[in-house]
């Protein structure tokens, strides 16, 4: 016991650094809040009108259905060919950007700036562009889907490709293969189930993005949502909100066995 | 054991049902690219691209800071301050679904399973169709644009803070639960030192996902930069859309930047 007395207590960390950095993010919330005028007595103020709202959404106009089947499989429809698309394109530019089988420095980095840039914009914003290029409907949507999915899964894609085992490709190097040989017999069987498991998952951010894509003119059920609401027909949005979530609960689960299974 | 060197390996059977796969497959996407209505694409598309790409190339710079208001920093700053706030509300609000959907903070299935379900509830809802009811509540502005991020980022924020609470060590839990601790001096000592650097790190993945929400909440008037945008746009200004797009890749980058950096230093 002597010898505790003797020793000198640790000094506890100095706690400046949370201190500042409790600071600065108090100092950016309220700089924020003073930004988009947020106030707490508009919140409270507001929030009868959000009840009312959701009690104009019950119970929901079920007739209403009918009339949104068909915008719900065009929606389906084009994050299907959406993602298929850009699954496509994503292959040979997942490729270029893998370093450990694209070498060249100048061919690799100004594709990954390309893809970097691409998945800074947002699909909607990219969907709102289209629409402007190619006018209204299902076309517009399909191309920003198809631009989005080739950023998300180019990018999953070429991290994966840099952590494949690199026996199999110095095999094939050391029997004289191509380099399209190796790719195709050491590169591939490595990444497939990866690549597929990728495509589902942004299969089902797609599904999510494509039933919005409407509020911009791009196809699909989004279109319904401004309709319902700018007639004040809650009942009907309501609908409209729970059909999209039976059809978006159902492919993300199908879609996570499946990917449960792949990997 | 050891095998000759000279016997053929079996090749890996294959699943006898392969091809009925493969014809539900070729069956699906006959049905979507029978559905496309391809009309063919409008005659001006070639020229309205080129004048979007002269647009991007030969930006409007005196849309960047206008004095009397409703310029490019302003937007930015506004679409940067939606996206502060609602992950802040998001945070706030996932904290306690997070621990109510965690399969190890509960005694029973259906607590947790119930937390779950909740949470996919929310994430199924789009952000623009709670920024759309927000406006009806609150008006539009803003501050739509806040309450809507801060609902809908609870779904995906509360799902990978419950992974978290679930992937944590029990040891410590059992350590103070052995020596006495109350529940809440278990929370505050072996649960949260454990999750919090995941929290903070998802919290500003988060972060990262609503700057881009937020630059498309404007388009249908809650907030941001997206108003500017979709008006250029619509008025076919492509040299402003260009100074826009400009924008909101720079900070869309320059935000990914910082939010990595400090999370690779947290995990």
């Amino acid at each position: 016991m002597n010898t505790n007395k003797s020793l000198p207590h640790p000094k506890p960390p100095s706690k400046l650094k949370h201190y500042l950095t409790a600071a600065i993010v108090i100092l950016l919330l309220w700089g924020s809040s003073v930004q988009t005028e947020a106030t707490m007595g508009e919140l409270i103020e507001g929030f009868p009108n959000m009840f009312d709202l959701l009690a104009e959404m019950f119970p929901p106009k079920w007739t209403y259905f009918d009339n949104i089947v068909g915008a719900m499989l065009e929606t389906i429809r084009m994050a299907l060919i959406g993602t298929t698309i850009g699954a496509i394109l994503a292959i040979p530019v997942a490729l270029l950007s893998a370093s450990n089988i694209t070498k060249s420095w100048w061919l690799r980095h100004p594709v990954r700036f390309v893809l970097n840039l691409i998945r800074t914009i947002p699909d909607l914003l990219l969907a709102a562009i289209f629409v402007a290029i190619v006018g209204i409907g299902p076309l517009p949507g399909t191309m920003a889907l198809a631009v989005f999915s080739l950023g998300l899964i180019a990018k999953l894609s070429y991290e994966a490709l840099e952590s494949i085992d690199r026996g199999p490709l110095e095999a094939m190097t050391a029997v004289g293969a191509g380099s399209l040989q190796q790719i195709w017999y050491a590169v591939i069987p490595q990444i497939q189930a990866h690549f597929m498991s990728f495509t589902l998952y942004t299969f089902e951010i797609n599904v999510r993005a494509a039933a919005v894509l409407g509020l911009v003119g791009a196809g699909g059920i989004g279109h319904y949502y401004e309709i319902t609401l700018g007639f004040l027909e809650y009942d009907k949005t309501c609908v409209i909100i729970l059909f999209t979530l039976g059809i978006v609960l159902l492919i993300d689960y199908s879609s996570t066995k499946l990917r449960e299974k792949l990997l | 054991m050891t095998k000759p060197w000279n016997t053929l390996v079996q090749r890996p059977k294959k699943n006898r049902y392969r091809w009925l796969i493969y014809l539900a497959l070729a069956a699906v996407y006959v049905w979507a690219f029978a559905g496309v209505p391809f009309t063919g694409i409008k005659e001006t598309a070639v020229q309205i691209t080129k004048s979007i790409v002269s647009g991007i190339f030969s930006p409007d710079w005196g849309f960047v800071y206008l004095p009397e208001g409703e310029d490019l920093l302003r937007g930015l700053l506004d679409t940067l301050a939606i996206s502060v706030l609602g992950t802040f509300i998001s945070t706030l609000l996932c904290l306690p679904l997070a621990f109510w959907a965690a399969v190890n903070m509960s005694n029973s299935r259906a607590i947790s399973g119930s937390g779950k379900m909740l949470l996919s509830f929310i994430r199924a809802v789009p952000e623009m169709v709670l920024a759309l009811m927000f406006i009806k509540a609150v008006g539009p502005g803003s501050f739509a644009g806040v309450l809507a991020l801060g609902l809908h980022s609870v779904g995906m924020l509360g799902k990978l803070f419950a992974d978290e609470v679930e992937n944590m060590d029990k040891g410590p839990v059992e350590a103070l639960l052995s020596s006495g601790a109350n529940r809440l001096q278990i929370l505050w000592f072996a649960v949260l030192p454990q999750v919090l650097p995941g929290f903070l790190s998802y919290m500003l993945y988060r972060f990262e996902i609503n700057m881009r929400s937020a630059t498309i909440l404007g388009v249908i008037g809650a907030g941001g930069i997206g108003t500017p945008l979709i008006f250029a746009l619509s008025t076919r200004n492509w040299d402003r859309v260009g100074i826009i797009l400009l924008g909101i890749v720079i900070l869309i980058t320059i935000i990914d930047l910082i939010s990595g950096a400090i999370r690779r230093r947290l995990v």
